[in-house]
């Protein structure tokens, strides 16, 4: 991780004072715009999603309706949060979510511009909370291994060389954020989608549905309405979790090998 | 009514085998005429919806996220136990039994524990089988881990994201019975009432969190794993959602609260930085193996490093109290969860604390860093390290960590029977949102083992036990009691939404935390306990008064959702209060100032409180009514723990 330059944070930092521009919509329908909204005495030490809350605080307070977003375990890990911040998705730090962002990387008297995620496939719920429930539908598709509760093997039965569990372990850490769809000037959820199944082709149990998989995520993926992938990186870039492109060369090939078979064959 | 745990006679080892056979099974061709509704879709949930939609069941989800791969089980780091013995260490079920019970202070029951410890071994073959990536050997084979001070390696891992991988797996099974229609999911959904019917739980209400609509869902049975209630302290590891809402309304319709004080305060935390702090970051208890936790020898020390006129590195040896290694010689740091925090309380009580707070002692990994190196350090705890300077800007490898205990789970939780079917017929609770299982403290890497031994392997089959014996009638919300309850769901939104007031809900969530954590936390004595009766009492009766609810119910309106849950909270915490009062002894989390040894210890008292305290509501403003589950050990022989 980067050199972070506080080192000491015994003693009471200076506060900042911010101006927010918020993108309000009140629903999938509003045209919604953006608000501005002033942020003061703000801690260096606070998340970004506590200065919200202390913006909400006041909002509320007035008798106004709070800014709107979705955020859960504010760990880093349930992939709830979103949030475009300056241009970013999970703003300006590299390999963490917007609920890890911490004032001390804003400076005093700056504006921040605060958007949901951009996707047609996204849509507005509220605010800056978006509709993701085209990734649930896309692992609904295949994203799994067909087995059932009891009568499987014992767990050591089939072993797996470490790299090969490791490399699985790289692709599993998708929190199915959608960072990697906002990100992306053609709204792809590739590295979203090879995340999954690269998970599946290495390893062993994945093995028997692998090119029904590939190309069932595919089609769903293409039926949500994300865009294709030109190569630009912006995913792996903004993504959390640091997943690698090399999970979309490798979705490439299963899907292109899943053609050379015929239909009975895969299914 | 009185309880019966409906735990199956014979020896341990044949208690579950024997009981599964005697369960009555639902004939495969009926399966599908039965619906039930799984209320959360953590571990225990996803668990227990893919493999009864497996079996043939109808069955409805329901969670409050945006998607079911997102309940909290998502942010649990270690591991999870099983007792497979792949390391010849001397593992075996009876092992892993005879830890949980003693672990738990002898407050938990023999037979459930002992049937965990049994299926723990499938829990790992059905996680591997499903694609999630344990930990593996050059060998290719699993790898293990020793955790929370255990004796043998049983605990299998997935680096530091254990629950995000067992539950992705789990949330997998459950898409597949999506795709395959057997499963209808509802997401952005939170339950709101149970729907009672001739004594049966026969439904449920729920809100539709973008629209507000206020919705009914018919079943044969509910099973609610909905987690636990560790946000009643308004700051702690839990996700900012996680809530008492659906357990709290099943208990007013008849189900039993079991323990419910008995709360899990972890030692290492990531201190509060200020008033501001919404939630608390967990940092695995690992840590312990190569830290060493101290605080200044004197309050002036401590006054200067709260000033930040001295850093934790500049002080000399002997200025520095190690006091878990100056306390218990024998276990020194590696001392239980509870046992740790406890002393890291008094430490700050003494005004020895630091940090600009003063409210954190020293965890520090300078001694470690000289004997195995920075990298090596490194190679152990580096996403460790990265989170803690993420979050507090300090560099651990330079400074001592700043550690502080906070609310993690929480032992409690509706009480079940040996079927895990609460006191209302047809009404089940697995996972954190019951209380079976812990006793009155939880072991590192059992949470995973719970939730998914209930959902993958205990619910199965004793659901279709009762679905069996009340046979395949269908059934719909045309029942009264379904349009009575939702009126009542109705009414309470709306009385919510009518509070136009000064203080904003979460003023009185963190008002509600204080109380909470002064005097139901980590040492709680009689008066404490009285006064924080009377302080919750007048905050509820304020919070009706006074709260600011904004928007109304026809939209997506966050306040609302939380305003529900608050008011749900403010009732819980009372009735926490009574039971840390009733329990006049020491256990496991629950530590009463009035029992202690001469040395200070928590000194259970066996003879008058080895029962579980089960809990009846009697109506608003009204007391609860405590029933008695007496403990009967056979198997193990109650001892005190010591770890000087």
């Amino acid at each position: 991780m980067s050199h972070i330059s506080h080192p000491n944070t015994n003693k009471m930092s200076a506060h900042m004072n911010l101006t927010l521009k918020v993108w309000r919509q009140k629903n999938a329908n509003d045209k919604g715009g953006f608000v501005t909204y002033k942020a003061a005495d703000i801690s260096p030490d606070m998340s970004f999603l506590e200065m919200l809350d202390v913006v909400n605080e006041g909002l509320i307070k007035k008798g106004e309706d709070p800014i709107h977003f979705d955020h859960d375990c504010r760990e880093g890990i349930c992939g709830m949060c979103s949030l475009y911040i300056n241009g970013r998705a999970h703003g300006p730090k590299r390999a963490i979510t917007t609920c890890q962002l911490h004032m001390r990387s804003f400076s005093d008297g700056e504006t921040i511009t605060i958007e949901p995620w951009r996707a047609a496939a996204f849509p507005v719920v509220k605010d800056l909370a978006v509709n993701r429930q085209a990734f649930d539908r896309i692992q609904q598709s295949g994203g799994y291994v067909s087995i059932n509760t009891g009568g499987v093997p014992d767990a050591n039965e089939i072993p797996i060389p470490k790299f090969i569990a490791d490399e699985a372990f790289n692709s599993a850490t998708c929190i199915g954020c959608g960072a990697c769809v906002a990100a992306c000037k053609n709204a792809s959820a590739m590295l979203f989608v090879s995340a999954k199944v690269s998970q599946l082709a290495l390893l062993p149990q994945g093995q028997q549905e692998r090119y029904q998989r590939v190309q069932a995520m595919v089609a769903q993926m293409d039926e949500e309405g994300f865009g294709n992938c030109t190569n630009t990186g912006a995913c792996e870039a903004e993504c959390p979790k640091e997943i690698s492109i090399t999970n979309i060369a490798r979705m490439n090939r299963e899907y292109f090998t899943s053609k050379f078979f015929k239909e009975e064959e895969i299914h | 009514m009185k309880l019966d745990a409906k735990i199956p006679e014979g020896p341990l080892f044949e208690k579950w085998p024997k009981h599964k056979f005697n369960l009555k099974l639902v004939n495969p061709a009926n399966k599908r005429k039965y619906t039930i509704l799984v209320v959360g879709t953590g571990l225990a949930g996803s668990s227990a919806a893919a493999s009864l939609a497996e079996l043939g069941y109808n069955v409805k989800t329901f969670c409050f996220q945006d998607s079911p791969r997102r309940a909290h089980s998502i942010a649990a780091q270690g591991g999870i136990n099983a007792a497979k013995n792949y390391r010849n260490d001397g593992d075996s079920v009876y092992r892993l039994f005879y830890d949980t019970i003693k672990g738990g202070d002898y407050r938990a029951r023999e037979a459930n524990v002992y049937r965990l410890a049994d299926v723990s071994v499938n829990i790992i073959d059905q996680c591997v089988a499903q694609g999630v990536p344990f930990a593996r050997e050059y060998g290719g084979l699993l790898d293990n881990r020793s955790f929370g001070g255990s004796q043998v390696s049983r605990t299998f891992y997935a680096r530091g994201q254990t629950g995000q991988q067992l539950l992705l797996g789990a949330y997998s099974a459950l898409n597949r019975q999506i795709h395959q229609g057997t499963i209808k999911s509802y997401n952005r959904h939170e339950m709101l009432d149970v729907v009672v019917v001739d004594g049966k739980a026969q439904g449920i209400v729920t809100r539709n969190l973008i629209t507000g609509e206020i919705e009914t869902h018919a079943g044969h049975a509910v099973l609610l794993c909905t987690g636990g209630y560790g946000n009643v302290f308004y700051l702690s590891t839990n996700a900012m959602g996680s809530n008492i809402t659906a357990a709290w309304k099943a208990h007013k319709r008849g189900a039993y609260f079991g323990n419910p004080c008995f709360t899990q305060i972890h030692p290492t935390c990531i201190p509060v930085s200020g008033d501001h702090q919404s939630k608390l970051t967990l940092m695995s208890e690992s840590l312990r193996n190569d830290g060493r936790v101290w605080a200044p020898k004197t309050k002036e020390l401590a006054e200067k490093l709260r000033k930040g006129e001295l850093k934790g590195s500049d002080l000399k040896e002997e200025d520095r109290d190690y006091f878990l290694e100056r306390k218990y010689p024998a276990f020194g740091n590696l001392v239980p969860r509870d046992v740790a925090s406890r002393n890291a309380k008094e430490i700050v009580d003494e005004g020895r604390g630091v940090g600009g707070s003063g409210v954190a002692v020293f965890l520090d990994f300078a001694e470690s860093i000289a004997r195995l190196g920075e990298d090596s350090v490194r190679a152990k705890y580096g996403n460790l390290f990265d989170m803690y300077e993420q979050i507090t800007a300090e560099n651990p490898y330079k400074q001592p960590m700043r550690i502080y205990p906070a609310v993690h789970y929480t032992m409690g939780g509706l009480w079940v029977d040996y079927n895990l079917q609460t006191t209302v017929p047809g009404l089940y609770a697995l996972g954190e949102a019951n209380f079976s299982d812990h006793g009155a403290n939880r072991l590192g890497a059992s949470a995973l083992m719970q939730g998914l031994a209930d959902g993958y392997f205990v619910i199965p089959y004793t659901v279709g036990d009762y679905l069996a014996n009340i046979g395949p009638k269908p059934v719909d919300d045309s029942h009264p009691a379904f349009a009575e309850t939702k009126k009542a769901v109705e009414d309470r939104i709306a009385k919510l939404l009518s509070l136009k007031g000064t203080k904003t809900v979460d003023e009185y969530h963190r008002e509600l935390g204080h109380i909470m954590w002064e005097y139901c936390g980590m040492a709680r004595t009689e008066e404490g306990l009285k006064k924080a009766k009377g302080l919750i009492s007048e905050l509820r009766a304020d919070f009706w008064k006074n709260a600011i609810v904004p928007g109304t119910n026809s939209e997506f309106n966050q306040s609302l959702e939380k305003a529900g849950r608050v008011a749900d909270f403010l009732e819980l915490g009372e009735l926490m209060v009574d039971d840390a009062l009733d329990r006049k002894e020491s256990c496991g989390g629950h530590f009463r100032l009035e029992s202690q040894t001469d040395e200070g210890e928590a000194l259970r008292d066996d003879d008058n409180y080895a029962y579980v305290a089960a809990w009846e509501y009697k109506g608003d403003n009204t007391p609860e009514q405590l029933h008695r589950e007496e403990l009967v050990f056979e198997n193990v022989k109650l001892t005190q723990r010591s770890y000087k």
